[in-house]
Parts: C-alpha cells; structure tokens; sequence
C-alpha cells in the first residue's frame, strides 16, 4: 500500500519477523516514550511510528539498512528495557492478541544471526547503542516527545509530519550527535505493494484508540479494506472507528486479485462478516476457526523460517484484515488468543505434517468442546428452570436461547414465548421464525413496550456476547434495558453465556468500549418506506446518528449466569475465568 | 400474586372447560407433583425437636448401642440395599440414632464405611458402590437437602484424589479411607468450630432473634453462655414446629435470658435487636440459604431495618441447587394443624421451608471459615470443577 509503511520491509528477509524485533534492541533510542507497561507501549508504540512514516515519505532514496536504522530508533522508545521494547514491537504487530499472547511469540528467542550484528555495525552503531539508551533521562525524552506531537498537531496533513520528522530528526541529531544514520531516518523504504509481513507487523492494537488522528492516520494507510471515514460523529464516541457504510464491498472484490497473500477461506469470511450475513458471536467465531483450519491445512513453511513464527505472523495479518471488516467480538478474541496459543506450544521437533494436524485438531476441538458442548451443557442446565406455565421472555436473536427453548418444547413443557425485538436490525424476527416452526407459542412486541408486557412474564433469558469479570454482561444492545425493566418487576433474569466467552476485562459502562455500526440505517425506518423525515439531513452538522451495537448490563439485574461449568451467580465470573485459565494452559 | 399471564389463564380455562374440569385447585402445580406427599425430612426434623432436650439427650447418649429406633415412614427404601450384605441404609440408621447427630454426617460415617467394608478390587468397582451407596441414601429422603449435599460433596472429596492412579489398589483404597474418614471427623467437628468462629460476633448486652432450632446455632449459643458473655435471645415461636418454646426451654438451662415471641411480632421486636442467627437446612449455589419457614420474612425485616443476618451452616450443606424464587424448590410439604377444623375448600400453604436470597443475608459462619455468601458459588465450582 503505501511505500512509508513498508520501512521494515528493507531489512534483508532472511531474517524473520523475531530477528527484526530483536533488532530493535540493539538501535539507539531517540525517542524513547516515557510510559514503560506493554499495554500502553502497545498504544503509544503506533504514535513515534507516525514520525517514521513522514520522514520516509520525504526521502526514498537512502538504502535500505540505513533506513530501518533510523526508523527503529524511532520505536525503540524504551530505554534500557529490551522486553519493553519487544512488548511493543510485538503489541504492534499483533493484531487482535493482547500483549500478554504476543509476547510468547515474538519473545520466543533466538540468536540473532551474524548478519545482524553486522548490519549493526555497519550502519555505525555499535554497542554505543546499548549504554547511549540510558543516557536520555525521562524528562528528556518527554520533551522531545512533546514537541514532536506539537509539531505534527501544529499543523495538518502531510506537511506536517514532514516537519515533525524533520523536527524529530533535528532533535534526534540534537540529542545523538554521535549517530551518523540519524539523517538516514528521512528515507522510505521502497517496498513494493503491500505485504503482509508488513501488515502483520502494523495491525492495530483491538481496541485502538480511534481518536488518537496519529494512529488512525498509520492504520488507515496500512489498511487492505478502503473505508472511508464518516464525517459526522458523535463526540463521546470519537474513540471508536465509524466508518461510511456499503463502500467497501466492490472495492474489495475487485481488490481480490491482488490481495496475494489473503486466504481466500480468510477473505470469504471477512466480506461476510463486512456484509452482515454472519452475525453473532459463536457463529462468527466458527467461522473464523473453521477458516484457519483450511489455512493450517494448506500452510507449507517457507524455507529457512520455523512454522510456529511464521504461522503465528499469518493469523494475526488474517486477523488484521478481519478487524478491518468488522471489530471483533470478545469470543473471536479468545480463540484467537487460544489459537495463537497452541501454534506457540507446538514443540520444534516435529515435523510440519505432524504439527499442522495436531493444529487442526485443536482446532476442531476448540470447536466441539467450547461451543458445541458447552451449548448442550447450557441447554441442559438451562430447560430445568422452565416450569410448566412460564412466560419466557428473550430477546434479539441469541443462539444459546433459542437451543434451550427448542429443547424445551422437545420435553413437551408447556410454555409461551415472548419474542422482544428492536429497530434497526430486527433480529428478533429470524428467531420468530424458526420457533414458530417447531410450534412454540410466540408473541412478538418491540422494545418500546417491555414496560407494558413485563408484568406478566416470569424469566427472562438473554444471551451474551462476553461476560465481564465484574459480572457485567455486554451484548447486544437493548439487553441493559430488558434486564433492567425485568429487574424493576421482579423478574429474574438468565443469561445463557458459554465459559470460552468470559473475559478478564472489566467495564463500567457502555461507553469506553463498543462497536459502531452503520448511522445511516437510523435515518430509515424498516418498511416503511414512506417515513422519511430525515431524508436530507444525514450529512447535517447539527444531526448526529449514533448506533451502537452493544451494551453492558450490571450485574445487579442478573440472577443467574447458565454456562457450560453449571449455573453460577456473577460474583462467580472471575473465579471461572482462573479455572479456565488454568485448565487452557494445561491443555 | 399469580405469576402468570391473563391470556395463559384463560387459555387454560377454555381448554379444560373442553375437556372434563378437575375438580381440585391443584392444576396450579404441574399435573405429576403428589400434592399429599410429606416431607419425610421434615418429619425426622419434627420427630428430632421432640428429642433434642437435653435430658432426653443424655439418656439417649448413654443408650445409643441399643435403642431400638423410631419408625420412620419410607421403610420401603431399606428394601434397596439388601441385595448387598452390608447394607448402607441400616449403617445410616445406626448413626442416625444418636439424635446429636446430622443427618448428612450420619450419611456421611455410612459412606465411610461401605469403603471400609468394600470388597472392590478396582478402583472403578468402588466408585461404582459408593455411587449406588450414596443414590440409595439420597433416595431415602428426597427433600432433604444437606443429605443429598453431604453425600454428592463426600464423594467429590473422596474420589478426587489425582494421585489414584498411580499407586496399587490397596494403598489407593486406604487413601481413599483416610480421606472418608477425614471428611467425617471434619463434619462431626463443623459445630464446634462453627461456635468457635462466631464467638467474636457476639457482644456483651447484645440481644438475638433466632429462629428455627438448628442444632448449630444452639451450640454458638452454648459455648457463648459458657465463655460468661452476658446476651439475650429473643426466639420465634415457630409455628408449627413449635421450636421456639424447646429452645427456650434449653436456652433457660443455661441461664440466658430468653424472650418468646409470636411469629407475628418479629417487625415489632426488631429495632432491639441486634443481630439475627439462624441455622440452614441447605445453602445454594447463588449463596442464598434454604430453611424453615418464616426465615425469608425475617431477613428481609432486619435487611429493611440494617440488622445482620448471620447464618450458620457446615459446609457439607452447600448444594448445587439454584433456585430462582420460593416455587423453584423441590416442595416439602407438612401437615399443619391450627386446632380448629377447616372447610373443605380452603387450601393451606403447607411448605415447609423458604428460600433467602443471598442479598438479605450478611455472613455465613461455616467450618471452612466466616464466608460471605458470594464464597459459596466459588467453593462449589472449585470442588466441582
């Protein structure tokens, strides 16, 4: 995509991905950040990059040893703490895996070959590198930070960037009149066309900060699917990607042919979920792993590259292509983070055939165990609490639900069904659907009247697409005001959730962590045609659209959360993530 | 209130009014529940307060070996176990005589010894009899819910152990005794060390609401008479057990101050009180705890008026059930006599025992410790896990 991008690409490819982020080590720090932990180096990784990419924009020509120099001294931004450096580099290239998973990657250690140390010397740093870290102290470092991002805020566009670089660069030879390559910080890299080395290694952080521009300008530029962004966003939610809807899909069709190193299995379930035809978490989720098997199943290791790296640098370039189609959802995070997990545990000794099938029936295992009986386990826990005469409440379209009324109805116990539904995606309907066919007893209201119908329901259950550790459930959105209606009647309320879903993150409110989804659905009213007040003002600036696809529902309106390992309450949600932690890493 | 919808009512109504109506008001409950059945834990229950004074305890101590026991109602049971020579069902009933003991330790002990007494010469064929052992006592008594707890628990915490396979049958066999036996004295001690915990909680010229006759909560009250702190009690009369009028009888033994209250006047008497104790047939996975009636209406009285509720309970007694309201429980139900004759058409709410949601409790004192009832669910999963 864009040449800037493409600076790591100059280091000879002889030396994979671990040797490039060990090469970081031994680069001279310029401008090193401040802020020390993984998580925020991930997040402030993207941002000393942006310099890099403006200072290679402006000179192409230098060769390309000298410029991978420069630009890693722009990320090496720890000091003398090589993992941190390394937690970075590998945040950053890490798409959907938290640093945690990284690491066990690109840590893994090697040697750097002899080459390295050459090129190291050869560009005329030598271990000069390692003790000049230390010398720029913390206030120092943030000052050259600051006015970098002063700079570069200063002004906008292309330009100024070029001016920070050229301010960056002044202050690196400022503050390292002893490097000679500092000047070599302005070339790009001439790489060809995007690679996904390349997109691997920048793939953004899951839940990047989108209102960090910096950021989001680098993301966009390394980015394989177009979208464009919307103008008009809501405020409060400027920290989350908003995208113009229904540009994409040509685009990327057309696209097809020149996306090399995209699987096609990859892609299939990318646009898929681009166009909405796969939704909700487990069936995203199979999708997505069923993917990766076919790709384990044709992967063939390139010479002189272990499987474990290279693999591990695959999925995470097809995990970056799929964030672009949609943000991933916390049950495709977990299997990511699974996946990546066993690719690392695969041991060295065997050989690819052996390893490549012990993968894929991990894989499959993932699958039938976590989401296939965990479903039946949940079923089965859950129908002992329909009792003859219950009106069941549920709402949106949540698969585990739906399991657990038909199986229900198979147990001949005699219940009605209350389907709860809402604008703009009427999921809701597709579950109608499907349980009137088997001869349920269905009603069917929209979510303006829950306070009208509750009083006469006497469960409610709701499915979840994650389960926080604080008992907070995030699902669709409308589920908070379901469960919080219930709630104010007395009414209990069962979240039907499998254990692979659980998450160790905490959240307060719907805000800080959400998807954005399509604003111009809002503007319309589905079938009715001839309601269109809004036709017009769409791009108006005093009219902001805002859909949201999920919330989070305190676990106060919760009664029980039904899951594979049995029937707890939320307290109980944390003590089931360590259990399954525990037996994952035993696995 | 009637949890259920107009529209499923008069559903209902036009279906039956099609086929013959029944005659009796119980299609409320699901067409298979006896609506006649008696909780035969309960009865034990009943017939147990009738023997828990201390005199009658001190005879019965003496003559445990050879008392021959009450009848108890379910003898088709004990039919069950007689194809094999040692019989659980009779080893339970010997331990049960001894009318200090738990139903569940008693179990418990039997289990203990179906091991000893096992002939098994793999370890699967002695899961396989402790598992039979336990259904045939569990099936003893249905409703009784530390029994079916105590049994479920003793055979996780037995069989368990991972370092089973590797050491022959006979060292692993003796392992598991150890560990049966351990489980046992653990169960028979619970009370002390319950009492013992819950010392710190009571203060001088504090004043007690109790309720219900739990065995536990008599020994915390106990062993606090004896380390000479100076407290009243005020108990529930307990309708229909009448446990009110035999604790206080004990309670007068030990030179407490006792107070007799109607059933009825707990929300009177609650601004003198200072704290809540009662005892728990069964606590459930949410933390919640299941107990005689009128524990629920007393909880959520001193919950409304910031009183604590402190519920003592051995940790043999945490099921896995979870129960969502009062109707999501097993029924237990017992005959209720209010001395006057009553119509033929009136019905009686003859349950025996409540549901408390976790929310209104504040402690539980077990013998794994001074718990808050969102320990519960943790411990289970850790042990079932």
């Amino acid at each position: 995509m864009d040449p800037p991008s493409r600076f790591l690409h100059s280091v000879p490819t002889r030396f994979d991905s671990p040797d490039r982020l060990r090469f970081h080590h031994f680069s001279f720090p310029q401008l090193p950040l401040p802020r020390h932990d993984s998580s925020s180096a991930a997040a402030s990784a993207v941002s000393p990059s942006s310099f890099s990419y403006s200072t290679a924009a402006t000179s192409p020509t230098a060769s390309p040893g000298r410029v991978s120099r420069g630009s890693f001294s722009r990320f090496s931004f720890a000091s003398s703490l090589p993992g941190v450096g390394m937690d970075s580099m590998a945040a950053a290239t890490s798409s959907s895996v938290p640093a945690s998973g990284l690491t066990t990657v690109s840590v893994v250690n090697m040697p750097p070959p002899p080459g390295l140390s050459e090129k190291a010397s050869g560009v005329g740093v030598q271990k000069s590198s390692k003790p000049l870290k230390e010398k720029t102290t913390k206030a120092e470092r943030r000052a050259l930070q600051d006015a970098q991002r002063a700079a570069s805020k200063a002004e906008g566009g292309k330009a100024p960037l070029v001016s920070s670089g050229s301010v960056a660069s002044a202050n690196v030879k400022a503050a390292k009149p002893a490097k000679p390559s500092s000047q070599e910080n302005d070339v790009a890299v001439a790489a060809a066309g995007p690679s996904e080395k390349d997109r691997k290694k920048d793939a953004p952080h899951p839940r990047m900060q989108y209102d960090d521009e910096s950021r989001v300008v680098k993301a966009k530029r390394r980015a394989v699917v177009k979208q464009t962004e919307a103008k008009n966003r809501v405020e409060l939610f400027r920290h989350l990607p908003q995208y113009e809807h229904g540009t994409q899909l040509p685009d990327l069709e057309t696209k097809f042919s020149l996306l090399d190193p995209m699987y096609p299995a990859v892609y299939k379930v990318g646009l898929q979920y681009l166009s909405g035809d796969i939704s909700g978490g487990n069936a995203r989720c199979i999708a997505m792993l069923q993917a990766f098997q076919e790709v384990v199943k044709d992967y063939s290791t390139p010479p002189e590259k272990t499987l474990n790296r290279d693999l591990t640098a695959k999925i995470s370039s097809y995990v970056s292509f799929l964030i672009e189609c949609r943000p991933l959802s916390v049950s495709m995070g977990n299997a990511i983070r699974f996946v990546k997990n066993r690719i690392a545990q695969l041991p060295i000794t065997l050989f690819e055939s052996e390893a490549k099938a012990a993968l894929q029936s991990d894989i499959q295992r993932f699958i039938s165990e976590k989401i296939v009986a965990a479903d039946k386990a949940i079923v089965r826990h859950a129908v002992t609490k329909i009792r003859y005469g219950d009106v069941l409440l549920t709402y949106g379209s949540p698969s585990a639900v739906e399991m657990v009324l038909l199986q229900a109805h198979e147990l001949r116990k005699k219940f009605r069904v209350l389907v709860v539904d809402s604008l703009p995606k009427l999921e809701g309907q597709l579950l109608l659907r499907r349980l009137i066919k088997r001869g349920i007893d269905c009603t069917y209201t929209h979510i303006n009247a829950i306070s009208y119908i509750t009083h006469e329901v006497t469960k409610v259950f709701l499915g979840a697409s994650s389960v926080l550790s604080n008992g907070t459930v995030y699902s669709r959105v409308g589920t908070a005001c379901v469960a919080m209606v219930a709630s104010a009647f007395r009414v209990p309320v069962l979240v039907c959730c499998e254990a692979y879903k659980f998450h160790e993150r905490e959240q307060l409110d719907s805000i800080c962590s959400n998807e954005l989804g399509d604003p111009n659905v809002i503007s319309k009213v589905h079938g009715r045609g001839d309601i269109n007040y809004l036709d017009g003002l769409t791009n108006n600036a005093n009219l902001q659209f805002l859909n949201l696809m999920y919330d989070a529902t305190p676990s106060d309106y919760i009664s029980m959360i039904i899951t594979d390992y049995g029937m707890v309450p939320p307290t109980s949600v944390p003590v089931i993530v360590r259990e399954y932690q525990k037996e994952h890493l035993l696995v | 209130m009637w949890r259920r919808s107009a529209s499923f009512i008069l559903d209902e109504r036009r279906r039956t009014s099609n086929s013959p109506p029944m005659a009796d008001n119980n299609t409320t409950r699901a067409p298979f529940q006896n609506p006649d059945a008696i909780s035969a834990y309960y009865q034990t229950r009943a017939a147990h307060h009738g023997v828990i004074t201390s005199d009658w305890l001190a005879q019965a101590q003496a003559a445990v070996g050879g008392v021959s026991g009450e009848e108890y109602p379910d003898s088709s049971v004990a039919e069950t176990g007689k194809e094999k020579t040692f019989n659980v069902i009779e080893e339970f009933n010997g331990w049960r005589k001894q009318p200090d003991l738990a139903e569940a330790v008693a179990a418990i002990r039997a289990l203990a010894a179906v091991i000893r007494a096992s002939e098994a010469s793999t370890m699967m064929e002695l899961e396989i009899e402790l598992k039979k052992a336990s259904d045939t006592l569990k099936s003893w008594d249905k409703t009784s819910i530390s029994l079916t707890a105590g049994c479920d628990l003793f055979i996780r915490y037995v069989t368990r152990t991972s370092a089973l396979e590797y050491e022959d049958f006979n060292s692993a066999k003796s392992r598991l005794l150890e560990r049966a036996e351990k489980f046992g004295e653990i169960s028979c001690k619970a009370r002390k060390i319950i009492a013992m915990l819950s010392q710190d909680f009571i203060f001088d010229g504090c004043t007690i609401l109790v309720h219900g006759l739990s065995r536990v909560v008599l020994e915390i009250l106990k062993t606090a008479a004896q380390n000479n702190k100076l407290f009243r009690v005020l108990c529930t009369e307990g309708r229909p057990d009448g446990t009110g009028v035999l604790l206080s009888n004990e309670l007068s033994k030990l030179d407490i101050p006792v107070k007799l209250l109607l059933d009825s006047a707990v929300a009177y008497s609650m601004d003198e009180v200072d704290m809540v104790f009662v005892g728990a047939d069964g606590v459930v996975e949410s933390g919640g705890i299941i107990n005689m009636m009128g524990t629920y209406q007393i909880a959520l009285v001193a919950h409304s008026m910031n009183k604590p509720v402190y519920v003592a309970a051995e940790s043999y007694k945490f099921a896995r059930l979870y129960p969502l309201d009062q109707k999501d429980m097993a029924p237990a139900l017992r005959p209720i006599e209010f001395g006057v004759k009553i119509p033929e058409k009136v019905e009686v709410e003859r349950s025996a025992r409540d549901y408390t949601p976790p929310r209104y409790l504040t402690l539980l004192f077990t013998d794994l410790g001074v718990l808050s009832p969102s320990v519960v669910s943790d411990e289970l999963i850790q042990l079932y896990l």
